[in-house]
């Protein structure tokens, strides 16, 4: 029974990595099916999560050295920071506050609950960034998770067509602010369009993950205190 | 192998330990980033002995975050009364963020 949880979350994601490689479609993210699907099995099967967790906790184990080696892509672009390194630190300081504060104020004045503020102040980072971050600012380390995918699949879906409409044309802007935004999802999008929008946004959203878990517990602080 | 898995590990529980001793906010695996980073622009590790295995665990991220992902089967009850307040701040903080940021940066440049 303990292997059960690995071995679906392994099966599930392979059929649906397939399935999004044959139909580049927003809405066949792998993730995101793979975790609604394996809810439904847990829950029409009668397993509880701990009991899923017994061994599908490996795969997450393994966020936290994979988290370790985003050291190497964000080493490969050091050219591109020398370049433009004004508007990038700009960008994704200023940037990752207004992701931060909007969701955090929209919550607010909706009168959610401290748990869904917690949760939600993350949801530009990527996700394997946010899942820790969330977790050491008291929020709820796997809702944290779906705001993120979520999040990231607007950018996948929407993100170019919105930056159409606002008429920014330059690509480091693009780039930057599709990586901010969107994380990983929005880079993926992007890089399609150009190269360097593409590298502009991984080190956007590689930089946004670490401006935001120095911040964030701070920030969430004095937000809460005022 | 072993070597690349050595150095990102090493880095891992140099910034686990850091994060603990000096009770940050920031976690571990993040620290451990930052350190890896800052060793590849000084030379102190070479790129060539990491970036295959760095390059499998990034490749691989994905599914590594499914399982926390389906931990949101308990909470089903807090996102239910907290629907419309989840849908409208994700949808106007995208929006916000990312016109706010594009446009920033275009005056930046």
């Amino acid at each position: 029974m303990s292997v059960f949880g690995i071995f679906l979350t392994i099966l599930v994601f392979f059929i649906f990595k397939k399935l999004y490689s044959i139909k580049k479609k927003f809405y066949l993210n792998p993730v995101l099916l793979s975790i609604i699907t394996i809810i439904v099995v847990l829950y029409t099967a009668g397993i509880e999560y701990e009991r899923y967790m017994e061994s599908a906790r490996i795969l997450s184990f393994l966020l936290g050295p994979a988290v370790v080696s985003l050291a190497v892509p964000l080493y490969k672009k050091k050219e591109v920071v020398k370049d433009y390194s004004i508007p990038i630190g700009l960008g994704v300081v200023l940037g990752g506050l207004v992701a931060i504060l909007s969701a955090f104020l929209i919550v607010y004045l909706f009168g959610g609950s401290k748990e869904l503020l917690l949760s939600i102040s993350p949801k530009s980072v990527t996700t394997p960034i946010a899942i820790g971050v969330s977790e050491q600012i008291g929020g709820i380390p796997p809702l944290t998770a779906i705001l993120v995918i979520i999040t990231g699949i607007l950018g996948n879906s929407v993100g170019i067509t919105l930056l159409n409409l606002s008429g920014v044309k330059d690509k480091v802007a693009r780039g930057l602010a599709m990586g901010v935004t969107s994380h990983g999802l929005g880079t993926a999008k992007i890089i399609q369009e150009d190269k360097l929008s593409g590298a502009v946004s991984g080190l956007g959203m590689a930089l946004n993950g670490i401006f935001t878990s120095f911040i964030l517990y701070y920030l969430i602080r004095l937000l809460l205190w005022l | 192998m072993y070597k690349g898995l050595a150095i990102i590990f090493g880095f891992y529980f140099l910034g686990e330990i850091t994060s603990m001793l000096l009770d940050l906010s920031v976690p571990g695996n993040v620290l451990g980033m930052i350190f890896l980073t800052i060793a590849l622009l000084g030379g102190a590790i070479n790129i060539d002995d990491v970036e295959r295995e760095a390059e499998f665990f990034v490749d691989n991220i994905s599914i590594m975050f499914i399982p926390p992902g389906v931990g949101v089967m308990l909470y089903f009850g807090l996102m239910k009364t907290e629907i419309v307040s989840i849908i409208t701040a994700l949808i106007l903080s995208f929006v916000i963020t990312l016109i706010f940021t594009a446009k920033l940066v275009e005056v930046l440049r």
